[in-house]
């Protein structure tokens, strides 16, 4: 699929979708400084992103997602630091990495009047290699509006053509950047499938958003960028599972259950009550305590509810310290 | 898309096939064509508006008088210049500045800065066809100058041509340097429409430049727009436009050029 996968790649990594494969990673950042104005809005980030995964970049607005992609994209100049694209220098071999990397960009529309079919054409036009644009309108189910112009299409219908127009030079990697908002959820969950079925063709993806919900569901790895630094980077899981109190077992007990057998629950890292219901946050240790502490009272637990702490208790855990 | 080891997706396809590609310029040059013709009202201000004026203007009995005043001519003589530079003026000063400057500031420019080609082309494109409809304009107006009012055709049609094409920079320039200073289109537009009467006074709409108080026309010529319009006058009586005429044009298009390119932000 790809044109150059390095031949040490050994035999059966041939599926673009597994991510963590042994290539170089397809991009690399080194200790990334950029401020404006004397404030610094990127303050040494480092990751690299490893060809075909999803990788996510999350964080508050204003914490130096969008500044830090920008740089990837040879968009702005970093103070200091080393980027990698490819193996390519994105300030000094700008226009290489453009044909290596599509980019879908916050904020920045196309001419009003400019048709669907005429903005593909166009852009297809500045690449040597571009993908044909019919099957690409086709699956990006835009065929219905190609001639409809830019400034009728809903905001679901222009981040479909944004992604056309991002993957239109057949890139090795896309930047998605605030990809879903202000979709509805619907259009969210279509844009969803849509990304995955990006990277499912052998395409890197990275992602900038703040939707938690977005991020665990499509990232394989994500950077948590807070205050211009990478607070945490790791699986979806991972985060989830660093933070403390990651299961939360909730239940309205039959009978009033004593404060200090609770307390002593190990593992356990808080505990609320609200009217008569009990809400623990802990581990799976906790649980099997919890369980057998129920048994041995005999007492009834009514609507049990054990889950995994989302993301977004992670986010705002790990953002917190 | 019969790959067995990945699944059917957009980029899983074939490449576009080769022949028949037109270049990035070639491409945006068509696109913005296109789009220009859908804007009726540049289209109107550049194209109809100048040759209007001469029409309505030349509907008043006595602008098609012969006048002492001006040696033998008629007003309607006089005003062919002053249509001229209008659209010159319209279409650099009022019709592009907001333009370049919405491409700037919807993000038209940075998207195009993440392909492989320049945001530049873009710029460059806007302004050849403005400066192509102004100059078309230009012609529309002396012919209907010649059918309509019977106004002889320019007799140094070379000094003509050259303080033409040296009036079509200065304005281009000056619509440059707005569309670079100004943040948003409709500061853009502002800006413009702050410009656009004083140069329409420059060139003489309101009163000709040669029946303008000395010291008055004097200060108009120091002006690209005045220096413009006393030079295709010369120009259209028969004469080599005096030099410090063209050299006045000359330098403000140098000036408003370098000054645009230095202080254009891209974002």
């Amino acid at each position: 699929m790809r044109p150059a996968p390095p031949p040490r790649e050994p035999v059966g990594m041939t599926t673009t979708s597994i991510p963590r494969a042994t290539s170089e990673p397809i991009i690399e950042v080194t200790d990334l400084h950029k401020s404006y104005g004397g404030r610094a809005v990127v303050n040494g980030v480092s990751f690299s992103v490893e060809e075909g995964e999803i990788f996510g970049i999350l964080g508050l607005n204003g914490a130096g997602k969008t500044t830090t992609v920008e740089c990837i994209e040879g968009l702005r100049k970093p103070d200091s630091g080393r980027i990698r694209v490819a193996g390519l220098d994105p300030v000094t071999e700008h226009k290489a990495v453009t044909n290596v990397l599509g980019s879908q960009l916050q904020e920045s529309d196309l001419q009003a009047k400019l048709t669907v079919r005429e903005a593909l054409e166009l852009y297809s036009s500045f690449y040597a290699r571009p993908l044909d644009w019919k099957p690409l309108a086709e699956r990006l189910n835009l065929t219905a509006k190609l001639t409809t112009r830019f400034g009728g299409l809903s905001g679901g219908q222009k981040q479909r053509l944004f992604i056309a127009l991002a993957l239109i030079g057949a890139p090795r990697v896309v930047v998605l950047d605030e990809l879903t908002t202000g979709l509805d959820p619907r259009a969210r969950r279509d844009t969803w499938e849509l990304i995955e079925d990006v990277r499912d063709s052998g395409v890197t993806v990275i992602l900038v958003t703040h939707i938690m919900e977005e991020a665990q569901r499509l990232c394989d790895r994500i950077a948590l960028i807070g205050q211009g630094r990478i607070s945490a980077l790791d699986t979806p899981s991972g985060l989830v599972g660093r933070t403390a109190g990651s299961t939360v077992i909730s239940f309205t007990p039959s009978a009033p259950l004593d404060n200090e057998s609770l307390s002593s629950l190990p593992g356990l890292t808080d505990v609320e009550y609200k009217n008569d219901r009990i809400t623990l946050s802990g581990s799976d240790e906790t649980v099997n305590a919890v369980i057998s502490l129920l048994v041995r009272s005999r007492i009834t637990a009514h609507q049990l509810r054990v889950s995994d702490a989302t993301l977004d208790d992670a986010f705002l855990d790990l953002t917190k310290s | 898309m019969t790959d067995t080891t990945t699944t059917a997706s957009p980029t899983a396809m074939a490449p576009a096939t080769e022949g028949r590609r037109v270049s990035p310029r070639v491409a945006v040059l068509i696109s913005e064509t296109r789009l220009f013709f859908r804007e009726p009202a540049n289209l109107f201000w550049i194209i109809v508006f100048p040759s209007l004026i001469l029409v309505i203007l030349g509907c008043v009995p006595m602008f098609r008088e012969e006048n002492d005043d001006l040696g033998g001519l008629r007003l309607i003589d006089i005003y062919v210049p002053i249509a001229v530079l209008v659209a010159q003026i319209v279409a650099g000063i009022q019709a592009m500045p907001p333009t370049l400057t919405g491409y700037r500031e919807r993000g038209i420019l940075r998207r195009m800065s993440t392909t492989p080609a320049r945001p530049s082309t873009l710029l460059a494109v806007q302004m050849l066809l403005n400066s192509a409809l102004a100059v078309l304009s230009a012609l529309l107006v002396i012919t209907v100058g010649r059918l309509v009012f019977s106004v002889d055709l320019p007799s140094h049609v070379g000094g003509y041509a050259v303080g033409l094409l040296l009036a079509t920079a200065a304005c281009l320039a000056t619509g440059a340097l707005v569309s670079a200073l100004a943040s948003t289109s409709r500061y853009a537009a502002g800006f413009a429409s702050a410009i656009f009467f004083p140069a329409l006074f420059c060139v003489g709409v309101w009163i000709p430049v040669r029946s303008m108080p000395d010291t008055l026309a004097n200060v108009v010529e120091l002006t690209p727009f005045g220096a413009a319009a006393s030079a295709l006058e010369q120009a259209a009586a028969g004469g080599w436009p005096d030099w410090s005429l063209l050299g006045t044009l000359v330098a403000w298009a140098v000036v408003l050029t370098a000054a645009a390119i230095r202080w254009f932000r891209w974002e």
